[in-house]
């Protein structure tokens, strides 16, 4: 590839790949990111390949290899354009009949396309309720890009924007546009991104540097690593237009070792920009020097705090550091540094190119733009969901990801990762924006949203989150080392039926030192999982403790198995399937179950056939009936 | 060194700018107790008995004063009743990791252990002070933290200690002075390793039944 040294050279090669691109031939997109990979789309994109040279249609269809296209929950998936038509759940072997039927006769195969719960088939993905809903700004490019094909991000306006400001803005306009657009980071904080810049760029220092925190840690969260598989140079254009904006020459992106085919892209995709000029020193020939280097976390949660990630990048451990002084004052190598989250800078180049009004026109008073979330836990269509800010989370849930799985009924949804908080039914009508979700007691986050149904305990999610953050925490601070081992001692003790009168209480005063005299982020958000569980589902807590009853039967200390009598019709099922020999019976007489052998393992439950449902859980006051 | 006037429990102060809150206070006379600050060291943030409310109304907030630093018109408050209840806190989660913090201390924030804490009893507090001393005034690395979250201990690498420790502290574990608990001490400090044999990588340190904590505490100015 040939150097760019102006922005019409940029202009003249995107022209010429547009004119050797048209836009009515079939094109298939397959999914091919971590999650399809896992149901094998690999082997669905190379019978794809043979296929379709054996029909002889290489050149009628141009197959593209695409990251994420969020519909996780039925990979591998496909869409075939410009019609649009979705297939899921593709296995290698439906790769003939989709190249027999609809590529060479544009036949649909129906036992391919969606069909919703209550049976209702979609031909097209823009009719599926999951995307209808959405509102794919950052994420939508992503299934019709190749991430390791430049040309394909070029022939999107891909640098488009980076080209409108190093060719006709000042760094100064640049900034002002991303502060009138209102720009909030989208990896926790919801600090507006605008005003980050600015610190940085006012700044005393000559050497400044902007960082990419892709440390993306949250159990269950997935959409940053999915941005930069599937779409790597929309996070490199977006850091190379705040680079101009701040007044920095260098960047570091920060990612998990863990994200093997995010970094592959990543350094694929800084390969390509340094052959095409984009990279280095005189950037398409405006003066600008610009360097990249790639730095992988070592698996550290709390290295995705902006310090314990500067600290890590400068070697040393990733520990916290005091934050009085902000890092864009002083940050990697005590030189003034900005620290953005991925999703933070893919919004840049989208709010260059569309301007500032479109941007605000999408989203609530105070937050601007869309959010990716991902969806995931008891809701029928899990996946990464783009929605514009303020869509009620009745709507998230219900409209976009089906509702709750088996028909079972809604209990709480867990927003924020691990340091987020448990919002219950009555708040469903919440707009999702980063201030009604601090103001409910839970954050925005990074983007995850746990679906829990009525079979989750919420004393149970709470100590779950603490044994996550037990581990995580870096262990330098008294509150946060101390407040966590102690509070999910508590809640251990709770769980199995140790609980007593004023333990809820001592939960609460150790929750509210940590939450206030913790060192950094990490700390201070980590009681927020037991004062919000707490806070909504006060009962639940109760019962655990004064009545040694967990309402959901999830604690396995608290419940007992039971066979109704006047239910088992000794089909021998669970006798046949207990491993350690519990039950007893004789053939059609009801059986029954040895509490003293019980190891509580749910097997019983589980094979207990539905139209018999003979064997129960019971809890506190039930089991002794 | 230009002054600032700053306001503490409101008293008026006037301070050398670029002091933190915790030196400007204790430079006034005025008492907020510590666990892992040393004049010698730079501050480290890890105990937070430091902690103090700063501004007023709805702008209050609770800083760790060993690192904020002092500014022109600074109001500070070291005792509120939320301050000194969330001391009480800490100092009731780290009696179940040192069952002998100094009394005074403890009578002051009238902090008790809990039965329902359960106990882990390393008489570490992982404060840092060997480790700091060890790095920023001996410039050894003889000391360092392992582990994270509630497995983190301090190790001593013994390799780095038959290295320098006989040259760094001639007259002896000059770190042994900066812990406040007396927990320290290693069959490794300052040993050369005999000819061929090798030395672990890491050994945690251990508890030494013959420091009179309370002595060494008074050695160091915590009582």
């Amino acid at each position: 590839m040939a150097r760019l040294n102006s922005v019409s050279d940029l202009d003249a090669l995107r022209k010429d790949i547009l004119s050797r691109r048209d836009p009515k031939k079939t094109k298939v997109s397959v999914c091919s990111g971590t999650g399809c990979r896992a149901y094998d789309s690999e082997k669905v994109i190379e019978s794809l390949k043979s296929g379709l040279n054996t029909h002889g249609l290489n050149d009628k269809v141009d197959l593209v290899t695409t990251g994420c296209h969020g519909f996780c929950e039925l990979g591998p998936v496909m869409v075939i354009y410009p019609e649009g038509i979705a297939y899921f759940k593709i296995k290698p072997d439906d790769v003939d009949e989709i190249i027999t039927g609809t590529l060479s006769q544009g036949k649909v195969v129906d036992r391919l396309l969606y069909v919703d719960q209550e049976g209702n088939v979609q031909v097209k993905e823009h009719d599926i309720p999951f995307y209808k809903h959405q509102n794919r700004v950052v994420f939508g490019n992503n299934q019709l890009i190749d991430p390791e094909n430049i040309d394909d991000y070029l022939a999107l306006d891909g640098y488009q924007a980076l080209a409108t400001c190093l060719g006709s803005m000042s760094p100064e306009e640049v900034l002002e546009t991303v502060k009138k657009a209102n720009l909030r980071g989208r990896g926790g904080g919801g600090f507006p991104a605008g005003q980050k810049w600015e610190a940085t760029r006012n700044a005393p220092g000559d050497v400044k540097y902007v960082i990419v925190n892709a440390d993306e840690g949250d159990p269950g969260a997935y959409m940053d690593r999915s941005i930069l598989e599937g779409n790597p140079h929309s996070v490199l254009e977006g850091m190379l237009i705040g680079a101009y904006a701040i007044g920095c020459q260098k960047g570091f992106i920060y990612i998990r070792q863990e994200y093997p085919l995010a970094v592959e892209h990543l350094d694929r995709a800084i390969e390509q920009m340094r052959e095409l000029g984009l990279l280095g020193d005189n950037i398409l020939g405006t003066g600008f020097d610009f360097e990249i280097s790639v730095h992988r976390g070592a698996g550290a949660f709390v290295s995705g705090e902006s310090s314990a990630l500067m600290s890590s990048i400068e070697g040393k451990v990733g520990e916290p550091r005091p934050k009085y002084i902000r890092t864009s004052i002083s940050g990697v190598h005590g030189c003034p540094s900005d620290l953005n989250n991925v999703e933070t800078w893919a919004n840049v180049p989208v709010i260059i190119n569309k301007g500032v009004d479109w941007f605000t026109a999408i989203g609530t008073e105070g937050s601007k733009g869309t959010k990716i979330f991902s969806l995931v836990g008891k809701v029928n269509n899990t996946g990464l969901v783009e929605v514009p800010m303020g869509m009620k989370l009745h709507d998230i849930i219900f409209k976009i990801g089906g509702g709750i799985r088996d028909g079972k009924k809604f209990k709480a949804v867990q927003t924020g990762g691990p340091s987020g908080g448990v919002i219950p039914e009555n708040m469903l009508d919440l707009p999702v924006d980063f201030d009604a979700l601090d103001k409910v007691g839970s954050m925005m986050g990074s983007g995850g949203m746990i679906v829990m149904d009525e079979e989750t305990c919420m004393v149970d999610v709470a100590k779950y989150f603490l044994e996550f953050l037990a581990d995580e925490s870096c262990g330098k601070c008294v509150p946060c080392r101390e407040g966590i081992t102690q509070m999910l001692h508590i809640l251990k003790m709770i769980c199995a039926g140790e609980g007593q009168p004023g333990d809820l209480e001592l939960l609460e005063e150790v929750a509210a030192m940590t939450k206030e005299c913790s060192l950094c982020a990490l700390g201070q958000s980590a009681p927020n999982p037991v004062l919000s569980s707490l806070r909504y589902f006060q009962a639940e807590y109760e019962a655990h403790v004064n009545d040694k009853c967990c309402p959901a039967h999830v604690c396995k200390d608290l419940i007992t198995y039971h066979i109704d009598p006047a239910k088992c019709k000794g089909c021998g099922k669970c006798l046949r399937n207990c491993a350690v020999g519990a039950i007893s019976g004789t053939k059609k007489e009801p059986h029954i179950i040895d509490l003293d052998k019980c190891t509580k393992c749910d097997t019983c439950f589980m094979v207990c056939p539905p139209k018999f449902s003979a064997v129960t859980k019971l809890s506190g006051k039930e089991s002794i009936a | 060194m230009s002054q600032v006037n700053v306001t503490i429990n409101g008293e008026q102060i006037q301070a050398e700018k670029g002091l933190t809150i915790l030196e400007a206070a204790r430079g006034a006379g005025i008492y907020i107790p510590t666990l892992c600050h040393h004049e010698q060291l730079e501050s480290y943030g890890s105990c937070r008995l430091c902690v103090v409310e700063i501004g007023a109304g709805e702008r209050k907030k609770i800083v760790a004063s060993c690192l904020y630093h002092i500014s022109e018109g600074l109001v500070v408050e070291t005792e509120t009743e939320k301050i000194n209840g969330f001391r009480r806190t800490i100092l009731n989660l780290l009696m179940h990791r040192w069952d002998n913090i100094p009394a005074a201390l403890l009578e002051k924030y009238a902090a008790k252990s809990n039965d329902r804490f359960i106990d882990n009893m390393t008489y570490c507090i992982l404060c840092g002070l060997c480790v700091r001393y060890c790095h920023e005034v001996k410039g050894a690395n003889v000391l360092g933290f392992i582990g994270r979250g509630t497995i983190r201990q301090v190790v001593i690498f013994p390799n780095q200690s038959a290295k320098h420790c006989a040259t760094s502290c001639p007259d002896g574990m000059e770190c042994l002075n900066f812990c406040p608990t007396g927990v320290i001490s290693s069959q490794y400090y300052g040993k050369r390793p005999a000819d061929g044999q090798t030395l672990p990588h890491a050994h945690p340190i251990c508890i030494n039944e013959d420091i009179n904590i309370l002595e060494v505490l008074e050695r160091v100015g915590y009582v």
